[in-house]
């Protein structure tokens, strides 16, 4: 790709000539919704009565580690996997029997799956031709989508001739240029090195909010889901963990695994030894007794008393104080607070990772500050610290 | 970074050179030697002179014994046997090539019995070929079906070259990327379309190559075919046929010819492959 090719689509000046295909496309914006859905590969199920309903225009993620049934799920909407129970419904129609050729939905490969033998152009063509569309308008349809994806002075190509962010962007024309109801994105980005696969998440963001269309894409990669999506969904061993926006689930994982998943997430385990409403809140606040460390307070929703649960504090959520200290000693009812020890300091860029050890369990645990906000403090590697959380802060995980 | 390799390697040889060094190529000089030293004393010996005998040495230098093959024979008739032989050869690997695809395209899926249809396919690779002919032989006479070249041998050279391309079949769709066919019914392709327009055109190359595998294991089968050609020979048969009775170069050059007709065949077949995968480019 080159770099004017790059301005061009970033600056948006082929916006006006994308008008007419971002009418089409958006009128053909469609909603997905799985009821009961289950996969079973002879004794295995891969996905386990999955219901999710995906707005139509909306930027989905399916979101997990790899083996969760996030993939069978996009594939079973694009029609390239049966489905064993349940019903997937398109739009108003349910397409369960519906071959993928005619489900008007299109797919982005992982790994592109751009047809070898044939040049760029053709590639973009073949889904035209399929439909039996005039050599004409054809070529005005190809011509627009190089355009729209920058790539105009490469149709002569070979797929094999391209780099790997050209090869990307092709593939995505080519999926683009069906108009299809759906587009399904099969880790789109994991092929690209870092500082493109940025660069891309960007701009497919950006079509797809200029076109309106649906997009449902699958990456376990937490920072691209989160970047890309209105909605996230997660998954775990075939089953939905919590589909929510990105803001909402990173203030609050619904799960253990969700919190653990996000990453970097600090996640004690214990008994539930109390649980009261908190007044204005709406939520109850709930008393965690955690082996070696005493008591946690949370906020979450009842549970009963003395079943197992856990709780989870975001790494920048914490503040972090020398031990002892005086000025702080005094508890305050329902405040968290344990000591750590420094174990390495990681200057990562904008951020400061600090690796701390719990004293007396030895577990490990993660600070995170703003570079610059840490810099004005004077810790050092061995120190012995306190970290403090207020109970709001801290999210109560009931499984 | 081969060069690198390379240079650490040799400058590490003129430190010392162990035995292996010597040892080895000594004994792929042999291999080759084995290996072409028979062809080439018939290469040579089809070229005696008009007075020259089956053995060295050689008694001046002629094209007589190879005119002498397309000339009116004592015993036995090359150019019929090799026609019969070109011509069984070439339906056995259109057969081969069909089957062969479309079996590979099933067993991409797992399906009731596709291992019991595997090992029995591969199983008659093992069971010896003099076996299969008079097996072959039996069920014809039984069946009261001919025993010619086209028919009964049309069978025996098929339990020879079917489970060879089946498995070579196996590996090609073994490696093939099923994305591109999503892909291509993604965008609104059936089957049919799918099939010619995608899947053929990247297999096109090692298609070729199982047709000329096919081709080349008819083209000189003889156990298979020994006891089921009927009357008339094929082209192998008949040259066994002649060692009897011939006992003039003329076998030789014989055997130079048709060994000419394969690599010729071996040089188009490379030559059409190496054409098509340019023509594609596979990617990666």
């Amino acid at each position: 790709m080159t770099i004017d090719a790059r301005k061009t689509l970033v600056n948006g000046a082929t916006a006006v000539q994308a008008t007419d295909i971002q009418h089409a496309l958006a009128n053909a914006a469609a909603w997905v919704s799985l009821r009961q859905v289950t996969k079973k590969y002879g004794p295995v199920t891969a996905v386990e009565n999955v219901t999710l309903d995906i707005p139509a225009g909306s930027y989905c993620c399916l979101l997990g580690p790899s083996g969760c049934g996030k993939t069978t799920v996009l594939r079973m909407i694009a029609g390239h996997e049966e489905i064993t129970s349940g019903d997937v419904l398109i739009g108003d129609r349910r397409v369960n029997n519906i071959p993928a050729a005619k489900r008007n939905t299109s797919m982005m490969f992982q790994s592109y799956a751009l047809f070898p033998h044939m040049t760029v152009w053709q590639n973009i063509e073949f889904g035209l031709e399929m439909q039996n569309i005039s050599a004409q308008e054809r070529k005005a349809r190809v011509g627009e989508m190089l355009e729209l994806v920058g790539l105009s002075h490469l149709g002569d190509r070979k797929s094999s001739q391209l780099s790997g962010g050209q090869q990307q962007r092709i593939a995505l024309a080519r999926s683009l240029v069906t108009r299809p109801q759906v587009l399904m994105l099969d880790e789109p980005l994991s092929a690209l090195d870092e500082n493109l696969r940025v660069q891309m998440r960007t701009e497919l963001r950006r079509i797809q909010k200029q076109f309106g269309m649906t997009f449902v894409q699958v990456t376990h990669h937490t920072e691209e889901a989160f970047s890309l999506s209105d909605r996230v969904v997660v998954m775990s061993q075939g089953r939905l963990d919590q589909v929510a926006t990105p803001a909402e689930m990173f203030r609050l994982p619904a799960s253990q695994f969700v919190a653990k998943f996000m990453g970097d997430n600090n996640i004690f385990q214990g008994k539930v030894l109390h649980c009261a409403p908190d007044p204005g809140t709406g939520m109850d606040v709930i008393e965690l007794g955690v082996e070696g460390i005493g008591s946690l307070y949370s906020r979450g929703y009842a549970v009963p008393v003395g079943s197992m649960a856990a709780c989870s504090i975001r790494p920048d959520l914490m503040q972090i104080e020398p031990y002892p200290n005086a000025a702080s000693e005094k508890p305050t009812p329902r405040a968290n607070h344990i000591t750590a020890r420094i174990v390495s300091i990681e200057m990562t860029g904008y951020v400061t990772r600090v690796v701390l050890m719990e004293e007396k369990t030895g577990k490990e645990l993660l600070y995170k500050s703003p570079t610059t906000a840490w810099e004005t403090g004077s810790y050092a590697e061995g120190q012995l610290v306190t970290l403090r959380w207020s109970e709001g802060n801290c999210v109560f995980l009931p499984h | 970074m081969a060069q690198a390799t390379q240079s650490l390697s040799s400058s590490s040889e003129k430190k010392k050179r162990s035995l292996s060094d010597y040892l080895l190529p000594g004994f792929f000089g042999l291999f080759v030697l084995f290996l072409y030293g028979p062809m080439f004393a018939v290469f040579l010996l089809s070229f005696q002179g008009p007075e020259g005998q089956l053995f060295f040495p050689m008694r001046g230098f002629s094209f007589h014994w190879i005119m002498a093959v397309f000339g009116p024979q004592r015993v036995g008739d090359f150019v019929t046997a090799f026609q019969r032989s070109l011509l069984l050869g070439l339906s056995i690997m259109v057969i081969t090539v069909v089957l062969s695809v479309m079996a590979g395209l099933a067993f991409r899926y797992r399906f009731r019995g596709s291992n019991l249809i595997f090992y029995l396919t591969i199983s008659s690779l093992i069971v010896p070929s003099i076996l299969v002919s008079l097996g072959l032989g039996i069920v014809f006479n039984l069946l009261n079906l001919p025993i010619q070249w086209y028919s009964s041998a049309l069978v025996g050279h098929l339990t020879w070259t079917l489970p060879f391309a089946f498995l070579i079949m196996l590996g090609i769709f073994g490696r093939f990327n099923p994305a591109y066919e999503e892909a291509a019914r993604d965008l609104g392709a059936s089957d049919r379309t799918t099939f010619w327009r995608v899947v053929f055109p990247l297999i096109a190359s090692s298609v070729i190559g199982v047709g000329l595998l096919g081709f080349t294991l008819s083209y000189d089968e003889f156990t298979r075919t020994s006891l089921i050609s009927g009357e008339t020979n094929t082209l192998p048969l008949e040259i066994f046929g002649m060692t009897t009775n011939v006992t003039s170069p003329a076998l030789y050059a014989l055997g130079t010819l048709t060994t000419i007709f394969s690599f010729v065949l071996i040089g188009v077949a490379l030559f059409a492959m190496q054409k098509l995968e340019q023509k594609q480019k596979q990617a990666k």
